[in-house]
């Protein structure tokens, strides 16, 4: 069937390569997290570790609260993203479907807001969550983001759009208002587009560094990003195999939310790029 | 084409006339939009026109801050380090972004290829991009590292020279551009992929019957019908590698050696939470969002009327 011309072999060695220089940092950093401290320095570098130890993984939740760090990433970003999912598919279902004047305008300035950096919102942003009293508190990671976000609920709009509202007639003709159809109605239509959302927010906000970096000043507050970051600052900074066993536990729940939910990631991003 | 029924629905008659229907509508509106309009009022409007005026204070977030007029901006101009850094920022966005483009245009070329195991190679090559910033910029850390780093002991085995990857000051920029390509080049060849596939198939089954090449094909059709992507692909990789950059550089070099990775994104974290000028900071943040809007309109301008031109 598949006869292996030479195009193919030329296109399967590209892709060989691109696959190879893509995992290629990620199997170092498992390898080495799983070394005795006097084989990592061997030269040159073996593939797998001699002997397989869990000395640096018992290391690392000693010399940091990495539990701590972990569970107020989880939560953080579970909260973030909940939020987000809530908050923008409402303002979405009103942008879709609501009249009210200044509609147009606001969804102007909505889309204006998408194309704000971080870089100019980041001072003044920090010294309103200082206002609050929220530096170095859950808040200050979440209050920022929770609310929703351009970016999801123009997104969800798009979505939204494309759903026929004849559903949505018939229910309104039996006398429900916009809270019922909102939650009966819309909601669960639109769970392939809160999919893609969740799971492409789940990963930013996991890997966020800049902000619970600039929010956050204890150990105890820390996200993982800022845990691991502050470790190889530290002490421990030419300790690799602590190193990249906190890098591995970093990355490892994002490759399982990855591997999991592949197929929104693809659909995410060639909706994002034929928008 | 709105849904309002013609006939009057039922909740019209159960509630008190106080408000129209109309106004009601309104109201529930803007209830649903609450959450997301304090969003973004107190953490992007806001802060945009608060980060305005901070930028013209002398402000240590300690005493209260001093008016100064635009004597941060003027003293933006007879900095040295912020012209390095612009340099260094400069320098920066002309590796990531070309060689991002060529990188995830050759791997989308591949991709966008009618073989065995393509979801296999979409999911491996899209690893990258899910995998923390902060944690494989450490691992690449490892990979650089002159002694024990996997990278020259390769060089040493195949007998290439070993450059200092991180500790060089005109090496160390190279490296960071590095870790920045190789962790987008998957997302943004996938992005072009999905561009490439929405071409119609009929123009290229013209262009074969007219007997060009897969060479042409790519000049005379792919590119020019994937301009949009391509433009996509470029901006937002260049508002990304601000963010980006800062995570990579703050934990392979802080910086250095010297200034040598100190991008924008970089100087002003700096100025801000570790001198406490946030005026200042404020100043060249202000001077680094003109810029990216001046670079968003010229990219628009020029792949844009590139795009008109075939239509």
């Amino acid at each position: 069937m598949h006869r292996l011309t030479l195009r193919a072999v030329l296109v399967h060695t590209a892709l060989i390569i691109g696959s190879a220089s893509a995992l290629m940092p990620l199997f170092w950093m498992i390898s080495i997290s799983f070394k005795l401290p006097q084989d990592i320095f061997t030269m040159p570098p073996s593939w797998l570790p001699e002997t397989v130890t869990f000395e640096n993984y018992q290391k690392l939740f000693s010399s940091i609260p990495f539990a701590r760090q972990f569970l107020n990433t989880l939560g953080v970003t579970t909260v973030i993203v909940a939020g987000q999912l809530l908050f923008s598919s409402m303002g979405a279902y009103a942008f879709a479907r609501m009249r009210f004047p200044g509609r147009e305008h606001l969804f102007m300035v909505f889309l204006a807001t998408m194309m704000v950096p971080q870089v100019v919102t980041l001072i003044p942003t920090f010294i309103i969550i200082r206002t609050f009293g929220w530096v170095n508190h859950y808040m200050g990671l979440i209050a920022p983001y929770a609310l929703g976000s351009a970016v999801a609920t123009f997104m969800l709009r798009q979505f939204m759009l494309t759903i026929p509202v004849e559903l949505e007639e018939a229910a309104r003709m039996d006398g429900a208002g916009h809270l019922t159809i909102f939650f009966r109605i819309i909601l669960p239509l639109v769970r392939p587009a809160l999919a893609v959302v969740g799971v492409f927010a789940f990963v930013f906000f996991w890997n966020d560094f800049l902000w619970p970096q600039v929010v956050i000043n204890s150990e105890q507050m820390k996200t993982l990003t800022v845990g691991i970051a502050g470790l190889a600052s530290s002490v421990y900074g030419t300790d690799w195999g602590v190193l990249m066993a906190g890098a591995t536990l970093t990355v490892l729940p994002l490759i399982v939310v990855f591997l999991v939910a592949q197929r929104y990631f693809i659909e995410g991003i060639q909706i994002t790029g034929l928008k | 084409m709105t849904n309002i029924p013609i006939t009057a629905s039922p909740q019209t008659v159960s509630h008190p006339p106080m408000l129209s229907r109309e106004a009601r509508e309104g109201l529930t509106a803007y209830l649903f939009l609450a959450p997301n309009l304090i969003s973004l009022g107190l953490f992007v409007v806001a802060p945009l026109f608060a980060g305005l005026a901070i930028s013209l204070t002398d402000w240590d977030m300690m005493s209260s801050p001093t008016w100064v007029g635009a004597a941060n901006y003027a003293g933006l101009l007879s900095d040295p380090a912020l012209m390095l850094s612009l340099k260094v920022t400069l320098l920066y966005s002309l590796m990531v972004i070309p060689g991002g483009l060529i990188v995830s245009m050759l791997i989308a070329l591949a991709l966008n290829s009618d073989i065995r195991g393509l979801r296999i190679y979409q999911a491996i090559l899209f690893l990258p991009y899910v995998s923390s910033t902060v944690a494989v910029a450490l691992a690449w850390k490892w990979i650089y590292n002159p002694q024990y780093g996997i990278l020259n002991a390769a060089l040493r085995t195949i007998g290439l020279p070993q450059p200092d990857w991180l500790t060089d000051p005109a090496v160390a920029i190279v490296s960071v551009a590095i870790v920045s390509i190789w962790q987008t080049a998957g997302y943004n060849a996938i992005l072009l992929m999905a561009g490439m596939r929405s071409i119609p198939k009929h123009y290229y089954e013209a262009a074969s019957m007219d007997g060009a090449t897969g060479w042409q094909k790519f000049w005379r059709i792919t590119l020019p019908l994937l301009k949009p992507t391509i433009f996509f692909v470029m901006v937002t990789s260049l508002i990304n590698s601000f963010i980006q950059s800062f995570n990579i550089i703050f934990v392979m070099t802080g910086g250095g050696p010297g200034n040598a990775t100190k991008v924008l994104m970089f100087y002003i974290w700096e100025n801000a939470f570790n001198f406490f000028k946030m005026g200042y900071a404020s100043a060249i943040s202000y001077l680094l969002f003109v810029l990216l809007i001046a670079v968003t309109i010229l990219q628009l301008r020029v792949t844009g009327r590139g795009a008109e031109e075939i239509r």
